[in-house]
């Protein structure tokens, strides 16, 4: 089972487990970890599950989608290693993933 | 207010059965059922047997309304297909008094402008805000009168909202109240009370233009500051914006920011008059505002709809809609979807995935002020709280003779000290 971590923007870790095929999104909010709205439940329309890719990570996550790279765009803190979480799958791959988020969601 | 009415109410949907009027019968758009607060059931009616749903005969023009949930998350991710050009209201105004605003524009044009202006309502901007606004908050609830029935929005809701515009502006602080003014007769409807013509409207807000133009001139001529003109005025995509344009973007900006918020704060404590018990749950346990505060908003709607036109013949829930039509998102009706949301017909402050409501709208379009509303909101309360016992509804609201703004004109309380 894929294990990953997120640093809240206060340095707080939570390294949890996570299944195969769940978006870090749903792992982050099924774990109640703070600082992810995710206010469309997902739909890739809303921007509030942004987080930053650890730059060790950023080439195994790839680039963000073409519906997402428009919402990722319109936030005035959007980084190169910015995705939204509900867009990036969990696989063995990813196992060891480290992201971290803003200190707001927009 | 009641000359309109009477003026409207052949077409009227009030006092009618929505279960069993004829489909075609129902026109949304008619802001009476509104006004007379009836719209629930017919909103209802739509999402059960035509969730979407041609009216061919309403007084301004046949359109398209889509009721559920789902279909307008759909929509909104296409907004290819949807445009949101000419414009987001249902009537198509004439295009010499149709102005510019990126709420109804496409991208690209969309994108770059909205992305010069939303830094100043950005999260980290709102941070360096917050004092401010309580420290206005503070001023307001602590002047309201004692022991005497007032209304609520003029007291409260008109007045923080007009002096946050202020401070977004960095506008003269004394003369605030032509900001709100603007405001309402950038919304109003003609014949309506405020203005006769959307020409006349048209011409108070040239005035509104010119004493910008004045900002501007001053802001250009500074440093880059923080506040909107200023951010406008050196931003690179908006520096050499024409005059129409900017007065576009401004009117959208102090309306978006304006009449929302305004009946999102009287809708509060309406919803908790109504709710006692939940009122309750509020005071015994004040670190459910956040979420509270989402609640209002979905609760309220502040806006019923979006209106989107067709660019080509395209698929809807089973309808053929051809390029050209318009289509109405109600928003109002996809936040009592049962589909979407649990037990929707129902007031919870502490509800699960209680941010995942449709009244910021979602995608490209998503409500760029949806965290300073929330912060207003959320300071009000916190004020609020441990000043007084409850906020008593003394009477009926008023509400807006609009289906597109959902708001109120009055609503009679009286403050129970502590």
């Amino acid at each position: 089972m894929p294990r990953i971590t997120l640093i809240e923007h206060n340095g707080t870790e939570h390294t949890i487990d996570a299944k195969n095929g769940d978006s870090v999104m749903t792992t982050a909010i099924r774990n109640m970890v703070p600082g992810i709205d995710a206010d469309c439940g997902g739909a890739c329309s809303c921007g509030t599950c942004h987080v930053f890719v650890d730059p060790a990570w950023v080439d195994k996550v790839g680039e963000a989608g073409p519906f997402e790279e428009p919402m990722l765009d319109l936030n005035p803190e959007r980084a190169q290693n910015s995705r939204l979480s509900c867009q990036i799958d969990i696989s063995d791959e990813l196992d060891g993933l480290v992201v971290r988020l803003p200190e707001f969601q927009f | 207010m009641e000359t309109v009415v009477s003026k409207h109410t052949s077409r009227s949907l009030v006092g009618r059965d929505p279960w069993t009027i004829p489909l075609e019968e129902i026109d949304l758009a008619h802001p009476g059922i509104w006004q007379a607060n009836e719209y629930l059931p017919f909103l209802a009616r739509l999402r059960r047997d035509e969730p979407v749903h041609y009216c061919a005969n309403s007084a301004v023009g046949p359109y398209w309304s889509v009721t559920r949930y789902q279909d307008i998350m759909t929509m909104e991710a296409a907004p290819h297909i949807f445009s949101s050009e000419p414009t987001i209201g249902i009537v198509d105004v004439l295009p010499q008094y149709t102005l510019p605003m990126f709420i109804a524009m496409d991208p690209p044009k969309h994108d770059d402008q909205r992305k010069t202006v939303q830094g100043v309502v950005a999260p980290q901007n709102l941070k360096n805000l917050e004092g401010l606004i309580r420290q206005r908050v503070i001023t307001i609830l602590e002047s309201l009168p004692q022991g005497a029935t007032f209304n609520w929005v003029d007291l409260v809701s008109r007045e923080l909202t007009t002096q946050m515009l202020a401070t977004l502006f960095d506008f003269p602080f004394e003369e605030r109240h032509k900001l709100t003014y603007w405001s309402d007769v950038a919304t109003a409807i003609p014949g309506a009370g405020l203005v006769n013509s959307y020409e006349e409207s048209f011409e108070i807000l040239k005035e509104c233009l010119a004493y910008f133009m004045r900002l501007w001139q001053e802001r250009a001529a500074r440093e880059p500051g923080n506040d909107l003109i200023s951010m406008l005025a050196h931003g690179e995509a908006t520096r050499n914006m024409p005059p129409m344009e900017f007065l576009g973007n401004l009117v959208l900006l102090i309306v978006g920011g304006n009449d929302t918020t305004r009946n999102s704060i009287t809708g509060g404590v309406l919803a908790l008059n109504e709710n006692p018990q939940e009122y309750q749950k509020l005071r015994e346990n004040p670190a459910l505002i956040p979420s509270m505060v989402s609640e209002i908003v979905r609760w309220q709607t502040p806006l019923a709809y979006m209106r989107r036109t067709a660019k080509v013949d395209t698929e809807l829930g089973g309808k053929k809609i051809k390029a050209g039509d318009k289509l109405l998102m109600w928003y109002a009706s996809a936040n009592q979807d049962e589909e979407a949301i649990e037990r929707p017909g129902e007031f919870i402050i502490d509800r699960p995935r209680v941010r995942q409501h449709l009244s910021f709208g979602t995608g490209i379009h998503r409500c760029m002020g949806n965290r300073l509303a929330e912060m207003q909101l959320r300071v009000l309360w916190e004020e609020i709280l441990p000043r007084f016992e409850k906020i008593e509804v003394m009477g009926e609201p008023t509400r807006i003779y609009s289906s597109f703004v959902k708001g109120y004109t009055e609503l009679p309380v009286r403050i129970i000290p502590r």
